[in-house]
């Protein structure tokens, strides 16, 4: 199955949904998506990840890219990561990066 | 502005846009649009780069390096597009099989680079491999993205140092656990807390480096388990992190898991040391398989006997060239990665007088290998501990050359504490050397007290529990009919063989573990370990226990509730050395009289203050450390009276005066049932009669003056 993914920019806010698996062969998807949100100047990126069934190292290799690009005054947030795709970027230590949350809580991320 | 172009193809080669690469760094390294290729060989008339889809089994494509890509004896190639993720690669090496000359090229097999940084193969731990795949350890390239959020070593001086020896699978593989990961690196880090609590402060891991646990496994034809090379004294790849170890392994993502473990560490205050082999390789001798060197440049990576067969020094089949000016080169450039990309705090190196061999195998006296770890910039902060002995032979306790960095596995501190405590006699001078550092090894050159790493049980014997149940050895779960291990173990069973139901057997050996526990805590010197000892890990008396993936060798933490009384009694002598910088002088003590105390550094004690009994019927010691002179004087500290007695019966010691305005408390007493076994430093009660006290046989007592 291949990875289908969108970027919804609003209240300074990037969203990035991906949702299927998130390999070496579908991994440049989303980085130009990271670039895009990248190039709009916003104080947050959210990674809508509900439906995200599986990722690979190549896709935790872009969280780790969008947040050197983004830059450390840029939120980073995993929202609703299943618990295989979570475990991964807890494992790894990507979650020292990112904030993990459960669902989007604009009251958070749009703050 | 468009981007300058730096580097640009000028060659085709199989469908690849190539260029000559750069000879250093050796191996994969990505470069603007490309990767470059580096790898040594003298002796090769041909080489090839090998390129694979992850995980196929046959190639990809296969890239000949062009006369012009050789600068010296180094073939060098930056390859553009290749998708890194995706692929794998080796090297196909052509030259002359001539073992007599020491040639082995085999233009059949493909070669793991072996500065390899990411090894493919082994993902997941125990996972049955294919045998019959031509390339089973599959270099892949590696990324350096990982963020290290300011992480920087704890910096622990080696005196302070408490080092914990431990498994990284055994250490979390039993279920009793309670991690999520269990046995990998992930699953030591949820363990952080535990060890904070205990209060170590440098884990030595046994071998991360990735190796094969399926190298020489077999089946035990009695008991039908597969035996493993579980502790993995066998490197595969010396760059490459055991990724069997990783939760993540099966992605790929070790060296992020690994780097997340240390950085977790850092965190808590705990330094990061790996038990490296560099003595010999998994190519094991001539009848090995061809992993990397032996098909690279045989000659220059073996020792080779003049009719080209393979020494071996180290007991495994091949020895490492290590003072070849190649070899060396690589042994530095491996350590100083791991010191500069693991944050990596320090280097137990495992059979470390193979690195000071000549080309032929002959000892040296300025080993050039040893002198450049040494000196190195980039390890100047590193701790270097050597197992200064070799399975050829050579033993260098206490001789092992120093350049005052080095540091030695004490075998006579393990030796004659072992023999103490078991009631040996005519101990007692060998003993109170020992606790002091052992200034008859380490006094002489100006090497001091911490060039003594002390232990009573490591990972190669017995554990600390099986050291007090079992006489001899029973290692029949090993296959050999019990004919493996040593036969030197100074253990003693407290009068029964193994386990045992009868209630002053085991009163005895928890006392006499405590006995060990205290007599190695509170030596000068660097205090090691071994994990699990704390709550009496048992291996059921095998005292080699390198090959079993079961729970002869993964810590069962259950035993952490049945022993709680030496758990704890642990966890406070390790927080009274913490608390004493007596304890942890940087030089010998002597008998040096303080004016301000009017006490020497150390005096030495019987059961008659002032005399002790260093007769060839004692077993018994006990010292004086004058507090006033803690570090030369430079750090208030208690005066500590420490009595040993080995004797079975109970003995009356007279006690030597306090110093002025102070009073006598018992920090421990290990003749006491706890909890009145030990206090907590600063909470120890008022010994009531003060100038003597009855010690219980085959017991410790702690004193502390103020």
């Amino acid at each position: 199955m291949a990875l289908t993914s969108s970027l919804e920019i609003g209240n300074n806010v990037a969203k990035i949904t991906l949702a299927g698996r998130l390999d070496a062969s579908t991994a440049q998807q989303f980085r130009d998506l990271v670039d895009q949100a990248a190039a709009k100047k916003v104080k947050a990126v959210a990674l809508l990840l509900t439906n995200l069934e599986y990722m690979a190292s190549a896709g935790l290799r872009v969280i780790v890219f969008a947040r050197q690009k983004m830059g450390a005054a840029v939120k980073l947030y995993v929202v609703g990561s299943q618990p295989v795709v979570q475990e991964t970027i807890e494992v790894s230590g990507f979650s020292q990066a990112v904030t993990l949350m459960p669902a989007y809580d604009a009251a958070t991320i749009e703050k | 502005m468009d981007t300058r172009i730096d580097v640009y193809p000028t060659h085709e080669i199989a469908g690849y846009p190539v260029r000559a690469g750069r000879p250093l760094p050796f191996g994969a390294t990505l470069v603007p649009g490309g990767v470059n290729f580096s790898i040594f060989s003298r002796h090769a008339t041909a080489c090839s780069l090998v390129l694979f889809e992850k995980g196929a089994t046959e190639p990809l494509a296969e890239l000949p390096f062009p006369a012009e890509f050789r600068i010296g004896d180094v073939f060098c190639m930056i390859v553009f597009g290749l998708d890194v993720e995706e692929i794998e690669y080796g090297y196909r090496m052509d030259g002359p099989f001539d073992p007599a000359r020491g040639h082995r090229f085999d233009k059949t097999k493909i070669l793991s680079d072996p500065h390899a940084r990411l090894l493919a193969g082994r993902n997941v731990w125990g996972a049955e491999p294919d045998w019959s795949a031509p390339y089973p350890h599959r270099a892949r390239i590696a990324f350096d993205d990982f963020d290290w959020q300011g992480d920087r070593s704890p910096g622990i001086p080696l005196e302070d140092l408490v080092i914990y020896e431990l498994h990284v699978r055994s250490f979390t593989q039993h279920p009793s656990s309670e991690v999520k990961n269990r046995g990998t690196y992930a699953g030591l880090a949820e363990k952080i807390p535990y060890l904070k609590e205990l209060g170590v402060n440098c884990v030595e891991l046994m071998p991360i480096f990735e190796f094969d646990e399926f190298e020489n496994s077999r089946v035990n034809q009695e008991t039908g388990e597969r035996l493993l090379n579980y502790w993995g004294y066998s490197t595969v790849g010396f760059f490459a992190p055991k990724a069997g170890f990783a939760a993540t392994g099966r992605l790929g993502m070790q060296m992020d898991e690994l780097k997340t473990l240390v950085r977790q560490l850092h965190e808590a205050g705990i330094e990061v040391m790996l038990d490296v082999v560099f003595n010999h390789t998994a190519e094991g001798n001539e009848n090995g398989p061809y992993i990397s060197f032996r098909g690279l440049d045989n000659q220059a990576y073996y020792i080779l006997t003049p009719e080209g067969y393979y020494y071996n020094f180290s007991g495994c089949g091949n020895t490492l060239n290590c003072n070849n000016p190649v070899v060396r080169a690589f042994v530095l450039d491996c350590l100083r990665y791991w010191a500069a990309e693991y944050h990596i705090d320090g280097f137990r190196f495992d059979l470390a007088s193979i690195l000071g061999r000549d080309l032929q195998g002959a000892p040296l006296a300025n080993p050039p290998l040893l002198e450049s770890l040494a000196y190195d910039p980039i390890l100047s902060k590193c701790k270097l501990v050597a197992e200064a002995w070799d399975a050829g032979g050579l033993y260098q306790v206490g001789s092992f050359p120093a350049y005052g960095r080095w540091a030695e596995w004490n075998g006579r501190f393990r030796d004659d504490i072992r023999k103490f405590l078991k009631g040996d006699t005519g101990l007692a001078g060998a003993v109170a050397t020992r606790v002091l550092g052992s200034a008859d090894l380490y006094g002489w050159n100006q090497r001091g007290p911490t060039a003594s790493i002390n232990f009573v049980t490591c990972h190669d014997g017995f554990t600390l529990h099986d050291l007090v149940a079992y006489n001899g050895k029973h290692n029949e779960a090993n296959g050999e009919q019990n004919r493996d291990g040593s036969n030197d173990n100074e253990s003693w069973n407290c009068g029964w063989e193994g386990e045992s139901s009868d209630e002053g057997v085991l009163t005895l050996r928890r006392r006499q573990m405590k006995n060990a526990i205290a007599m190695l805590l509170v030596s000068n010197g660097v205090p090691m370990l071994l994990a699990g000892d704390e709550f009496a890990r048992t291996q059921y008396g095998n005292n080699n226990n390198y090959c079993h993936d079961t729970e002869l060798s993964w810590i069962d933490w259950n035993r952490q509730k049945a022993f709680p009384d030496l758990h704890r009694f642990v966890q406070k002598m390790i927080a009274f050395r913490r608390a004493h910088p007596v304890l942890r002088p940087t030089r010998h003590l002597t008998g040096e009289v303080s004016s301000a105390s009017g006490l020497p550094q150390v005096s030495f004690h019987g059961t008659r203050a002032w005399q002790a009994d260093f007769s060839p019927q004692s077993r018994v010691l006990a010292y004086l450390l004058d507090g006033a002179q803690a570090k030369g004087g430079t750090v208030p500290d208690a005066t500590l009276y420490i009595a040993f007695n080995m004797y079975w019966e109970p003995l009356t010691f007279e006690l030597p005066f306090p110093p002025a305005t102070t009073r006598w408390h018992v920090f421990a007493n290990t003749g006491c049932p706890s909890p009145d076994d030990i206090f907590a430093p600063g909470e120890e009660p008022e010994l009531p009669q003060q100038d003597a006290i009855l010690v219980g046989g085959r017991s410790v007592l702690i004193l502390v003056a103020r």
